[in-house]
């Protein structure tokens, strides 16, 4: 099918993601409007006015009532989703890079850039039933050492977690102590995106390095490598089959203005378990900097370094793509 | 303050210090280095000595720096010994002395033998007693063509990526099979000699040889930064140039080193004009010199190899412009002297006979025209010549089994046009009649491309300045149609003759080569380098396109030596982005791409040419079917073992996988009251699904009517 594409940013995207229900797409960009979108028809809900800077994360509670953004003016926002009104904002010293809920809703953490003499540092804070109660308290602040944290989310049942790093590490913490639990460096280059797997067990990190990978939550031993040619900002699994979507492209800088052909801007489809590349979608005239899966496996969505979102509806010669090899009969319904 | 050394005398009388004086001793500098001995000389009396003496001073002057000169005479006969000693102020000049003079004809009887006063002391000093040279125990060279022993009839291919160079098998879409590999192989490129024996490596020393099925080093050719290389065809010779130097006694600056392969031997060195080393690299030679040895603003090769390797040519273009015939293995010029052509511009020798080509232009002053000169060697004799006019450009071109030489003209018909024409010289017909093909006069062609040993050629026409025409020419067999009445042995005209038939034209964008197949009828085309790197394949039998396909900024193409395969490839060396490769079956079915990092360098290894006699290829050609058929069954068995290995693999994965998640599902599955207390749901109702009933009504349309009352009525 025709993708959707969705033009509302006049800047390159630095995140997409659906609500827990798929009806809704939240995008920020490096503009300073996240915006929201029904994801069926690429209509855009409305805008979340009140950021200063590039905005380069977000995240939104499971009920999609409180949307969190993070930004480079040094500020993290708590926004209403129906409404659109800032409801809290927390004061930072440093550019925010990652927020994210965790399980249940009733904290979050957001990271702080290592600029200006201050450290990298993850905060964890509470978030409030009602946000007039919202107070500008923090559970905990770990400070990392090392190289500075590019991404992170809250691991299984909240009990760590996980960031990326700028030199390839992806390191556990545990949010109450703060202390580290454990670190490898799988990557050779900056991760650029890490996604859970929707049990938690395991989950696909990307990198500059130009390759992503499926790794164990709890050992973070590489179950799966995916190589490519190109560096890869985002890789994401199907909730429904065992795929993954890697997308990047030539770094906007090194990306030479003669041809569209040697760049690579592809969203490329990769199987989980044999590693085979099974098809790849082209479309983007930038780099895809980073990708989403709707919860029920049946679209996605890529956003572009052109400042596109390109929502694709998968057709069903997809679904009905299938190797002899595999039996879905033997694997365990969650 | 008590000392805890024991003072110990020594007398240093009783130390042998010999073993450190060996060690340190520096040779002492001969003081005579700068005299030669002057023999032959006439004898003469007191009267005449001055005379003489001046005399052979005189032949020095041009060297200039005689210190002294002394003519020892005999008392008893009162007459000069027939010799002279003469000092120079620097050893240079007594060896440019030596040079110049010995075996000078002073006159009809007297030849001068000038020595260095060195040499004849160590001459003098000849021990009495013979004492036999020490004979090398042999040792076994290892078997230089045992890759062609394989029994599935593969090709092996160097690459280079990175620091690694490494020689592999090539195994269709499989990966290839390692063969020898090793790190820092070459500082350079690599090249393999023209029948596969050898594998040559570039260092900053010099050439190293390799071969033999371990790859062990065969050979090494000294010479300083050596950047291009060329092996004789039946590879007992090499060439070598280096853009260092190699200061000759002489004072001369030598850049070429001719060398022989089995003893190592330098058999002679050669100087390269200034203007020859200035000039641009026509790229004619650019396939092989790929790499750092690219940037060399040289036409390579400088000297041309006969297809025997019993003469090496040079040319020194320019009024007094020569083509100089060296034999070997005496490296001595053929006949001793170079053969003057003036003005020549460009020569090649024939593929298969001794037979050089050469053109030279129209002058500016007198009314000659440009000429193509076929000249058998080591003969001289003159087999044709053409004459033609107005010409601004012209290019050999042999087809590979010497059977046409095609001239490609350029000429002007005014002054700012210029048209283009091929003057076909038939090598194996009587008096070589020359069929003349004219093209377009806007075409300008930029390429010819003959199919190897076969009668077509491929032509690239640039019309304008983005209309690229590619033509395919056949050359008629001979018509055997008798001279024309009235002249006797009438040279042939091209109107008797077949001529050259036009087969195809095609209008394509972004192609700049064509490459036939080793063994004919298929022909790629290709964009590289510059363009975008289009790559489709012909069969020219039936001229029908075989497929079509591309590899991005594709830099060089090559077929196997079998005509089996054709690699494509991106050298990193020119494009930093995405080097690698791709094997193509010649029918133009992608078989295998490879990405790799640092990718440099990929050459397929030559293969002599086939043992079998003319009759035994052709009998494999009758019997095609019945030999493929047993190729058919080891390929189809190859294939299975291959699907089952694959599909083995895939259900290993598979099971891991399953059995992966079943563990994960089990701590999901005891985790679950956990989770559930976070998100605040009741454990015991099903967590996940949670119905909402919701009733739509949906108002379609209000209609309001008033009833008048009195319908009821």
């Amino acid at each position: 099918m025709r993708p959707i594409l969705l033009h509302g940013h006049q800047r390159s995207l630095t995140r997409i993601r659906y609500n827990t229900a798929g009806d809704l797409l939240f995008s920020a960009s490096k503009d300073n409007k996240p915006c929201v979108w029904f994801s069926a028809n690429g209509e855009r809900l409305g805008t979340f006015n009140g950021h200063n800077g590039t905005v380069w994360d977000l995240d939104v509670t499971a009920n999609s009532r409180y949307l969190l953004t993070g930004s480079a003016d040094n500020t993290c926002k708590l926004w209403e989703v129906e409404t659109g009104k800032c409801v809290y904002t927390w004061e930072t010293k440093t550019a925010v890079r990652a927020v994210s809920f965790a399980l249940g809703d009733e904290k979050a953490l957001f990271i702080t850039d290592a600029t200006m003499g201050h450290q990298s540092t993850i905060h964890i804070v509470p978030i409030e039933a009602d946000p007039e109660d919202q107070t500008s308290d923090i559970l905990k602040s770990i400070i990392i050492t090392g190289a500075k944290a590019t991404v992170a989310v809250w691991g299984n049942l909240n009990r760590t977690i996980i960031t990326g790093h700028e030199d390839g590490t992806v390191t556990e913490w545990n949010p109450d102590t703060g202390a580290k639990i454990k670190s490898a460096k799988n990557h050779e280059k900056a991760i650029t995106d890490i996604q859970l797997s929707a049990d938690k067990s395991y989950f696909m990190s990307s990198s500059k390095d130009q390759s992503a990978f499926l790794t164990d939550t709890k050992t973070l031993k590489v179950l799966k490598k995916f190589v490519t040619e190109r560096p890869v900002n985002s890789a994401i699994l199907s909730p429904i089959r065992p795929h993954v979507i890697l997308g990047g492209g030539q770094d906007a800088m090194d990306v030479t203005t003669t041809s569209l052909r040697g760049n690579k801007f592809e969203s490329r489809f990769y199987h989980a378990v044999f590693e085979d590349e099974i098809g790849r979608i082209k479309g983007h005239f930038g780099p895809i900097n980073t990708l989403a899966f709707h919860p029920n496996g049946r679209s996605f969505s890529s956003g572009g370094e052109d400042g596109f979102i390109r929502v694709h509806h998968l057709d069903d010669d997809y679904f009905d793509f299938k190797y002899d090899e595999e039996n879905f009969d033997d694997l365990p319904q969650f | 303050m008590p000392s805890s050394k024991k003072e110990v005398e020594i007398d240093e009388s009783q130390i042998d210090f010999s073993d450190i004086y060996a060690h340190f001793s520096v040779p002492a500098p001969s003081k005579f280095d700068t005299v030669i001995v002057v023999d032959g000389a006439p004898l003469v009396g007191v009267d005449k000595e001055v005379k003489l003496i001046n005399k052979i001073k005189s032949l020095f002057k041009n060297i200039g720096g005689i210190k002294n000169a002394e003519m020892p005479m005999d008392p008893e006969t009162g007459k000069s010994k027939g010799y002279l000693f003469i000092e120079f102020e620097t050893p240079a000049q007594a060896s440019a002395a030596i040079l110049a003079c010995n075996n000078f004809k002073l006159d009809i009887t007297h030849t001068l033998s000038v020595n260095a006063f060195d040499d004849i002391e160590s001459f003098a000093n000849v021990p009495e007693t013979y004492a036999p040279p020490v004979i090398e125990p042999f040792t076994e060279k290892p078997h230089l063509r045992s890759w062609l022993k394989d029994e599935q009839a593969r090709d092996q291919f160097v690459l280079m990526k990175g620091e690694d160079t490494a020689i592999h098998w090539n195994n269709k879409s499989e990966a290839p099979d390692l063969v020898h590999s090793r790190k820092h192989w070459s500082d350079m490129y690599v090249a393999w000699s023209p029948k596969g024996s050898y594998l040559a490596t570039f260092h900053k020393q010099g050439i190293a040889l390799w071969g033999g099925p371990e790859f062990e080093k065969i050979a090494r050719f000294a010479h300083a930064n050596v950047k291009l290389i060329d092996f004789s065809p039946d590879e007992k010779y090499l060439v070598t140039w280096s853009h260092d130097p190699l200061l000759m006694p002489t004072g001369e600056h030598h850049h070429i080193i001719v060398w022989d392969i089995l003893s190592g031997r330098q058999l002679r060195s050669f100087p390269v004009s200034a203007s020859a080393m200035e000039k641009q690299d026509l790229g004619k030679a650019a396939p092989t010199i790929a790499g750092p040895g690219a940037t060399v603003k040289i036409d390579w090769p400088f000297f041309k190899w006969s297809y025997d390797s019993k003469y090496i040519a040079r040319i020194t273009p320019g009024p007094d412009g020569a083509i100089s015939v060296y034999e070997t293995p005496g490296m001595g010029l053929l006949d001793k002297k170079s053969i003057k052509i003036e003005n020549v511009k460009a020569f090649e020798w024939s593929p298969t006979e001794n037979v050089i080509s050469y053109w030279t232009p129209e002058p500016e002053v007198g009314n000659i025209p440009a000429r193509v000169t076929l000249m058998k060697l080591p003969q001289r004799e003159i087999v044709r010549t053409k004459n033609l006019f107005n010409v601004v450009n012209a290019q050999l071109a042999w087809q590979s089994a010497g059977k046409y030489l095609l001239v490609r003209v350029e000429r002007s018909t005014s002054k700012t046009q210029r048209s283009h024409n091929l003057e076909i010289f038939r090598m194996k017909e009587k008096d070589v009649p020359v069929d003349v093909v004219e093209l377009k006069p806007t075409e300008n062609v930029t390429g010819v491309f003959w199919e190897p040993n076969g009668d077509r050629f491929a032509l690239i026409g640039l019309e304008g300045t983005a209309k690229i025409n590619i033509h395919f020419y056949e050359m008629n067999a001979v018509a055997a149609a008798a001279p024309p009445a009235g002249k006797k042995n009438g040279p042939a005209v091209s109107a008797i003759l077949g001529g050259a038939k036009l087969l195809k034209t095609l209008d394509r964008k972004g192609i700049n080569q064509v490459v036939w197949s080793p063994k004919g009828r298929i022909a790629v085309l290709a964009g590289v380098r510059a363009f975008q790197g289009d790559i489709e394949f012909w069969d020219i039998d039936d001229l029908t396109m075989l497929a079509a396909g591309d590899h991005y900024t594709c830099t060089d193409l090559e077929w196997d030596p079998t005509g089996r395969y054709l690699m494509s490839s991106v050298s990193w060396w020119r494009v930093q982005q995405d080097p690698g490769f791709t094997l193509w079956s010649c029918v133009g079915t992608e078989l295998a791409k490879q990405s790799i990092p640092m990718f440099k360098q990929i050459l397929w290894r030559p293969r002599p040419p086939t043992p079998l006699t003319i009759e035994e290829q052709k009998s494999v050609k009758k019997n095609f079917k019945e030999i493929s058929k047993q190729f058919d069954i080891v390929d189809a068995k190859e294939n299975t073992k291959l699907d089952k290995a694959v599909v083995e693999k895939r259900r290993g994965l598979w099971s891991e996988w399953v059995s992966y998640r079943r563990r994960c599902y089990e701590d999901w599955l005891k985790e679950s009251d956990l989770r559930n207390e976070i998100l605040g749901i009741d454990g015991t109702s099903d967590s996940r699904t949670q119905e909402i009933e919701e009733y739509v009504d949906e108002v379609i349309e209000e209609i309001e009517e008033v009833v008048p009352d009195n319908e009821y009525d």
